[in-house]
């Protein structure tokens, strides 16, 4: 359902898209049905058909007509509680054994700055590759993520992925995802953080091993003559926003 | 009091209008402290270490105003006693009795606070102390709201007025003692 | 009760023995239930003009970014975020809270339980104070240095507590100054619904005699109470936080940001409830008068509510659930939310039941009760979807989730009312509204509605996420036919908007020159309408009614008229 207004590029989109289609479906049919009596009755008993019958509700051969309904919707019900946690333990409450790497995300107003790994694939040592505003991961691998706040509470959503996760200053969030294809697409910021909150989107770029390893070398800091810089200082925005009023 | 309206007069629960007015009362002043209270105990439990501040505050001052609390709880039951035998002046001496109660604890109350903020434990020292006086400071607007009301409510009962009024008050002393009774081991007593 | 019996004649002859009023002491410091509900019914609508304006002006700057808005001007970042916050604040505690609970409440529950007023007048008019102060305070954000307060009407933290983070150091604190006092305002006014329905009845009214209305304004008005507390707290610590300093939510010194987040959806998700079910109780009514039944099944009904508002107690953190909190919850709560479509399918269930074999005339009033189920059942049914933890990642956020709740939102606050206007106006003001122009605001307003709200679902599921005020910063959300959605959205929201004027006119006109209304036009069962309309002070002239039977007996078999007054002897 989902897929016809976004392609879905994790392991689990298709996942989270099928759970959506399969409450579509049960709630469309209980949807449908609900709208073919309701208007059935308004049409069948307009006024000028006739005078009213007085039923209270309380007899029984009526009243099954509402319980039988009822208990079908709690079956339903279940149904969709089992889809949706069976999606919410593989997404958020499983990690990959053997990541292929872990990138560090950092939110803060307004920017996301993402920590990759360098050529040595581990984080926190001197060939750290850190961007702005531009995440590079590869295909077919699977990925944790440490998602970090720096000032308020920031939302890593990355929507080919089906992916949202706060970043909550004071902790240390972990998740996963494996591309399923390349290309560039928007990574988000879905929880409201300041004046910034609308210019704070990045990309990420998904690429293949090789293209990948040609970005590192590239972009290895020992390699370069600068580091890249620090966040952006993006207060200026702030200043002409709050000058506009 | 002609003015007052016919519904006020009804009782179809059997339990007086104003009796149940102040339940509510209670009832919506329970879930905010209950709230703020329960949100104290889920920050203790995640931080062992906030034992280390709670050392700082005087147990025996704390535990001094419990006594005292729960005395004038006491007077604002005999208040009750007597407003229902209808000894106005009998009920208005204990309930200044009770109010005393009230004025000795917030008194207490100030000494221990201007003792805490000279050792540098100020409301923005830390969490810890942001509970310590929110919790402490709304239950003491509470202690003071009440005497107040009580003293409002004895000037009625010279006059044998309004008697029983003397219940409602009490009904919502002791629901200020009932707080202090949760707040004084879970700020000063668990260490 | 026995003893109060004689006493009520005796109380009735003096109460009615007033003298000529002041304009001001009986309009602005009355005591009357009926002038109090009036007062909070025309300060709710203000406000919903003013709600409805900032959903024009951010609206505006959606479908066409950076435009000069007519009326406003270019809508800033921040000006775009204050915009939103104060819509959804205004909406839901400004607007969906007066008018459903306060004045729907302050104006029936008297007359329905048949009584003459409130059993605490002065608690009354002291709780309307409260909240017009509450009201006037929320505007006087707009005008402070900084402007108004931007970070979304659910005020997470670090966001709202610092002023470095919001950089509206005044509007945030000035904000949760003026929710706070809204919420004591209504503590107070819950006090009189309360007490009143409980303990005035008329003689012989039970408790399953009362009508639905009532018990719904009643069971909301208890949900607020048992629900609002921790945030009340809450408020505390995010005023000391942004003002004195503390750090109830400052993770660096110990606090906790997602604390705020608990305590808010605490009260947060009831609150849903809260508003839903006074429009619940106005719609069962309506539709029972306009279907000539007894409503199907009565005592199903209030044990559904009283499940639905005991659950709803239960579901708070499925706003939560990529928030950060420990992934295992989310199971919890999604089949806590999930279990709380039971009652609520229950319910609509049991409303379609109620036309069976009915006698329906479609006069405006019903018309808008039964799009009230119509368009209550979509919000309802999306709400499964971001119920659902799984579908929840995707969908947390998004315009989804917007549509999903102004599908639950405006039915209660906008549908609702307005099916309680036109049913009660001819017994608030003794005149008739006129039935072609409310069937032609009726039109007006619900066809661009589903156009408003259809295309944000679209955007949705397309990825688009909320509080943004441009969406060219983001490549996947910028192409010309996500845009094409947004002007179109816009574009009904023009026209519904300018279909109120329609209301507007029918209000002036009917009030002035509308036909006089009858005691009873609408041939309705329940006591307010056995008394003549407008009801005089003190509601039942000198003889308080007494009650012979429940509220629903339409169409009773065995009886020449097919509606039986509450009051009526056998």
């Amino acid at each position: 359902m989902i897929e016809q207004y976004l392609p879905a590029l994790s392991t689990y989109a298709g996942d989270i898209d099928g759970v959506i289609t399969l409450i579509a479906v049960l709630t469309g049919f209980w949807y449908v049905l609900c709208n073919i009596v309701f208007f059935g009755f308004i049409f069948r008993y307009r006024a000028k058909s006739g005078a009213s019958e007085y039923i209270t509700g309380e007899e029984k051969e009526l009243k099954r007509w509402v319980t039988i309904p009822h208990l079908l919707v709690l079956v339903c019900d279940l149904f969709i509680i089992y889809g949706a946690v069976r999606v919410w333990v593989d997404v958020k409450q499983t990690l990959p054994e053997q990541p292929y790497a872990t990138v560090r995300v950092v939110g803060q107003q307004w920017a996301w700055s993402f920590v990759h790994p360098g050529a040595d694939g581990k984080l926190d040592t001197a060939d750290d590759i850190k961007t702005v505003d531009d995440l590079h991961i590869v295909k077919d691998k699977p990925y944790i993520y440490e998602l970090v706040a720096r000032d308020v509470l920031h939302n890593f959503s990355v929507p080919v992925f089906r992916l949202k996760q706060d970043a909550i200053p004071g902790r240390v969030i972990k998740g996963w995802f494996t591309a399923t294809d390349t290309g560039v697409y928007d990574i988000q910021c879905a929880e409201i953080c300041g004046i910034g909150h609308g210019v704070m989107g990045a990309r990420i770029h998904i690429t293949t091993e090789e293209q990948h390893a040609a970005w590192i070398a590239e972009n290895t800091p020992a390699n370069l003559a600068t580091a890249p810089a620090a966040p952006p200082e993006r207060k200026p925005l702030a200043a002409t926003a709050l000058a506009a009023r | 009091m002609a003015m007052r309206p016919i519904a006020t007069t009804r009782a179809m629960t059997g339990i007086p209008t104003g009796r149940l007015a102040v339940w509510w009362v209670i009832a919506s002043e329970i879930v905010i402290f209950g709230g703020l209270l329960g949100s104290y105990i889920m920050h203790r439990l995640v931080n062992p270490q906030w034992a280390n501040y709670a050392i700082h505050t005087n147990t025996w001052a704390g535990a001094f105003n419990t006594l005292v609390l729960l005395t004038s709880s006491l007077s604002a039951v005999l208040a009750h006693h007597a407003a229902t035998h209808g000894d106005g002046k009998k009920a208005a001496r204990y309930l200044w009795f009770t109010m005393a109660g009230g004025g000795i604890f917030i008194v207490v109350k100030a000494f221990e606070w201007t003792h805490e903020i000279q050792l540098g434990y100020t409301i923005t020292a830390n969490a810890f102390w942001a509970f310590y006086y929110t919790a402490a400071g709304l239950h003491a607007l509470h202690v003071i709201a009440g005497v107040v009301i009580m003293g409002i409510i004895s000037v009625d009962c010279l006059k044998n007025q309004e008697l029983h009024r003397v219940e409602l008050i009490g009904n919502y002393w002791h629901f200020v003692d009932l707080v202090w009774i949760f707040l004084f081991p879970l700020l000063y007593i668990a260490k | 009760m026995a003893e109060s019996v004689p006493a009520e004649s005796a109380h009735a002859h003096d109460h009615h023995d007033h003298h000529e009023q002041s304009f001001a002491s009986k309009y602005l410091f009355s005591t009357d239930h009926k002038i109090i509900a009036m007062q909070y019914m025309f300060t709710g609508l203000a406000m919903g003009l003013i709600g409805a304006f900032f959903a024009y002006a951010f609206r505006m700057q959606l479908a066409f970014p950076g435009m000069d808005v007519p009326f406003w001007g270019q809508v800033s970042a921040a000006e775009y975020n204050a915009l939103v916050t104060n819509h959804g604040t205004i909406m839901i505690f400004w607007v969906a809270m007066p008018v459903l609970i306060a004045a729907f409440g302050n104006y029936l529950i008297p007359l329905m339980v048949g009584c003459d007023d409130m059993v605490f007048p002065r608690l009354n008019r002291l709780s309307y104070q409260i909240f017009l102060l509450s009201a006037i305070v929320l505007i006087a954000s707009f005008f402070v240095e900084g402007g108004a307060f931007g970070g979304a009407w659910t005020a997470y933290p670090p966001l709202s507590a610092k002023a470095e983070y919001s950089l509206t150091p005044l509007g945030s604190s000035i904000w949760v100054v003026a929710v706070a006092l809204e919420f004591v305002a209504f503590l107070l006014g819950g006090i009189n619904f309360v007490t009143t329905a409980m303990n005035s009845r008329a003689e012989g009214m039970g408790m399953y005699d009362i009508p639905v209305v009532i018990w719904m304004i009643v069971i909301a008005s208890i949900l607020f109470m048992a629900s609002v507390g921790p945030l009340v707290a809450g408020a505390v610590m995010l005023l000391f936080d942004q003002t004195i300093g503390t750090n109830f939510f400052d993770p660096d010194r110990g606090g906790d940001p997602v604390l705020w987040q608990h305590l808010f959806w605490f009260f947060g998700h009831p609150e849903v409830y809260v508003v839903l079910l006074p429009a619940m109780g106005i719609t069962a009514d309506i539709m029972a008068v306009f279907a000539r039944k007894k409503l199907f099944a009565y005592k199903t009904i209030l044990y559904t509510t009283f499940a639905t508002g005991v659950l709803s107690f239960m579901v708070w953190a499925h706003h939560q659930f990529v928030a950060g909190i420990d992934p295992r919850m989310a199971h919890v709560f999604t089949i806590t939310t999930l279990l709380i479509s039971i009652p609520i399918a229950e319910l609509c269930f049991v409303y379609i039941a109620t036309l069976y074999k009915g006698s329906i005339t479609l006069t405006t009033p019903m018309l808008w009760a039964l799009a009230f189920l119509f368009e209550f059942l979509i919000g309802g049914v999306t709400g499964i979807f971001l119920g659902a933890s799984g579908a929840d990642i995707y969908f947390h956020d998004t315009y989804f989730v917007l549509a999903h709740f102004h599908y639950t939102f405006f039915p209660i606050a906008i549908i609702g009312t307005y099916a309680g206007i036109t049913y009660w106006f001819p017994k608030m003001f003794g005149r008739m509204m006129n039935d072609t122009l409310g069937k032609i605001h009726f039109w007006g307003t619900i066809i661009p509605f589903n156009c408003i709200f259809i295309p944000l679902f679209f955007l949705g599921m397309g990825g688009q996420h909320r509080r943004i005020y441009n969406y060219e910063n983001f490549p996947e959300l910028a192409g010309q036919g996500m845009q094409d959605l947004r002007v179109f959205a816009t574009v009904a929201l023009l026209v519904m908007l300018a279909f109120q004027v329609v209301f507007v006119i029918n209000f002036i006109v009917s009030l002035r020159s509308g036909k006089k209304a009858e005691n009873n036009p609408w041939r309705a069962n329940t006591l307010e309408w056995q008394t003549p309309s407008p009801p005089p002070h003190g509601n039942f002239g000198s003889e308080m009614p007494k009650v012979y039977r429940g509220p629903y007996e339409y169409s009773t078999p065995g009886r020449e008229e097919d509606f039986w007054p509450q009051n009526a002897p056998s």
